[in-house]
């Protein structure tokens, strides 16, 4: 990919553990293992339902505001709600400033997100209105679509709206030959692949599927299955943020 | 409006009836238009269509009509890449082409579709973007690959990302003109083919009632719970994918329908095999035969295309759109 112009650095190291030889990444992890990720439920005052989650350095805001009136009047369906979905990035979030108008890039990733919230969404529930999800990457670091998707299922599912499954999502690599889940900054620029991938866990439906680069049939499926293997874990960290947050009031409002 | 992606609200009327014909249909493994599940309708392609263009192809999908041009200009490389030249992708969802095309900047839609094939032909390398160097980090060409939808019968996906390679394929560079502070593009006479790495197709399959279908019709589309799009190099790797439309895909599907893609890419890639690497040979001797001759005789300004001037004019690029044009395939994360 890209690419920085400056000279490559090491991204895997062969390194001997108990006898074996292991692929560490440049930041210390093993190939199947995520960064440290940290999810918040309902960090906005303003907005319906909110999250904030973070993938290592990737930092990414979700706000849904909904259901609510649809304007203009003519955008709306008789049978359902209309989603309306804005992934955006801080111009201050990458290494060089990113203009704050929406780039082709952007308008790209916010439909894909918008597709693979519109399945798990009971938007029949709705009819007549919008449901505003708004993302923001705060800081990126790699994987901040599928980080995006994350916090705005969580951000629906704070707000109330009724939903078949929440949304996990995940980038995959291929990083000098070694297939590697979440992918971060540096992986992605020199990396041979990057697939981000988002489900519905308890569904076990793909949302979200996107692959920039090159793989072959049989890496493509270990990819699949090393993706999914992951969006379970986070499935497991966004349940436990839901729930805090729920203990939370309750606590507050008793005590 | 084109700040935020919102449910399309038009959505043109299927009648029931033909909706559920269909799905009969496809319970028995037919579909609508007697096709079988994985068949890919009629391909025609017509390599250089547009004979001003460096290079350009009309694709004919059954009834979907895509015309790909290709044009070259010499500009200076991006800072971090100061060894390769610069490929664009761009593509326009003319409103000739469906009653569902409307006038204006290209959509999301029309965005996606640039952006899935650029990157299908980035990551594999298959325009050898090394070998269009004039002098490393100041001059290289730069390729645009303009996609223009003529007719909106499905999958134009596919239509196009055929379309895009033909044109590449069949692309001449013109000639490059020293200047005192830069080069001018003399566009009489070409030099050399554009240098090619490998030939990619894309395969698109959609998902009607649990059924994968192969090349969906516009009906089709209409219907389909989701499609996925898999891009396939001429050596059997995957170059590239992505899943569009609402709707999902079991785990499973996902498995099978790329083990369907990469088999019926054969037939795309036979096809540009069988009209299109014919057609750049034929040019390939003409180039080699206009050097030879030059040998000889030294080179006559008579144009081949009178009416064609060099063109030395830089044209402003007409900004009409919000969006801003950023490096394709360049993704800040």
């Amino acid at each position: 990919m890209g690419g920085t112009g400056a000279e490559k650095p090491t991204l895997i190291r062969w390194e001997e553990r108990n006898g074996e030889k292991v692929a560490v990444r440049i930041d210390g992890r093993l190939p199947e293992q995520l960064r440290p990720i940290r999810i918040e439920v309902g960090v906005l005052g303003n907005a319906d339902g909110s999250a904030l989650v973070e993938y290592g350095a990737t930092r990414v805001l979700a706000a849904v505001y909904g259901p609510r009136e649809a304007v203009p009047r003519h955008v709306a369906l008789p049978d359902r709600a209309i989603i309306r979905c804005r992934y955006h990035m801080a111009p201050f979030s990458t290494e060089e400033r990113k203009t704050p108008a929406p780039t082709r890039r952007e308008v790209e990733l916010s439909k894909v997100i918008r597709e693979a919230l519109e399945s798990v969404v009971l938007t029949e529930m709705y009819p007549r209105t919008s449901i505003d999800v708004y993302m923001e990457v705060l800081q990126s670091d790699g994987g901040t679509r599928t980080a995006a998707i994350t916090a705005a299922s969580l951000a629906l599912a704070d707000a109330g709206i009724a939903m078949r499954d929440l949304v996990a999502g995940v980038a995959v690599g291929k990083v000098d030959g070694v297939l590697v889940l979440d992918i971060n900054e540096v992986e992605d620029n020199y990396a041979e692949a990057d697939m981000p991938v988002a489900m519905a866990p308890s569904l076990d439906k793909v949302l979200l599927l996107q692959l920039n680069g090159v793989l072959t049939h049989d890496e493509f499926i270990n990819a699949l299955e090393l993706a999914r293997r992951g969006i379970l874990e986070i499935y497991k960290l966004q349940k436990e943020a839901l729930r805090k947050k729920y203990v939370e009031v309750e606590t507050s409002t008793t005590g | 409006m084109i700040a935020m992606s919102i449910t399309p609200s038009f959505q043109p009327v299927m009648p029931k009836l033909k909706r559920y014909t269909m799905e009969t249909l496809l319970a028995r493994g037919v579909r609508l238009d007697g096709r079988r599940l994985d068949e890919i309708r009629n391909i025609e392609i017509v390599p250089g269509y547009v004979e001003k263009a460096e290079g350009s192809a009309l694709v004919r999908l059954g009834h979907t009509v895509v015309l790909v041009g290709v044009k070259t200009d010499i500009v200076a490389p991006f800072p971090d890449t100061p060894n390769e030249g610069v490929l664009v992708v761009h593509a326009e969802f003319v409103p000739l082409a469906s009653p569902t095309f409307e006038p204006g900047p290209p959509d999301e839609n029309a965005i996606e579709l640039a952006r899935v094939i650029d990157r299908s032909l980035r990551e594999i390398r298959a325009v050898a973007l090394d070998k269009l160097v004039l002098e490393p980090g100041k001059h290289v060409w730069r390729v645009f690959v303009d996609i223009y939808v003529l007719n909106h019968d499905g999958n134009l996906f596919d239509a196009s990302m055929l379309g895009s390679m033909a044109a590449l394929l069949v692309t001449r560079l013109p000639t490059p003109v020293k200047m005192e502070d830069g080069y001018r593009v003399d566009r009489t006479r070409y030099t050399m083919m554009l240098p090619i790495n490998h030939k990619v197709v894309s395969v698109t399959l959609a998902k009607i009632s649990g059924k994968l279908l192969v090349d969906p019709t516009y009906e089709e589309e209409q219907v389909a719970d989701t499609r996925l799009v898999v891009a396939v190099s001429d050596d059997g790797l995957i170059a590239g994918m992505q899943k569009t439309g609402m709707g999902s895909l079991d785990y499973k599907e996902v498995l099978t329908a790329v083990s369907i893609a990469l088999n019926k890419a054969k037939t795309y890639l036979s096809k540009l095999e069988e009209v299109v690497v014919p057609y750049r040979a034929r040019l390939e001797e003409e180039l080699s035969k206009q050097e030879k001759a030059e040998e000889t005789a030294p080179p006559q300004p008579a144009p081949r295309r009178e009416h064609l001037e060099a063109e030395t004019i830089e044209q402003p690029e007409v900004v009409e759109e919000t969006v801003v044009e950023e490096e394709e395939g360049k993704e800040p994360e």
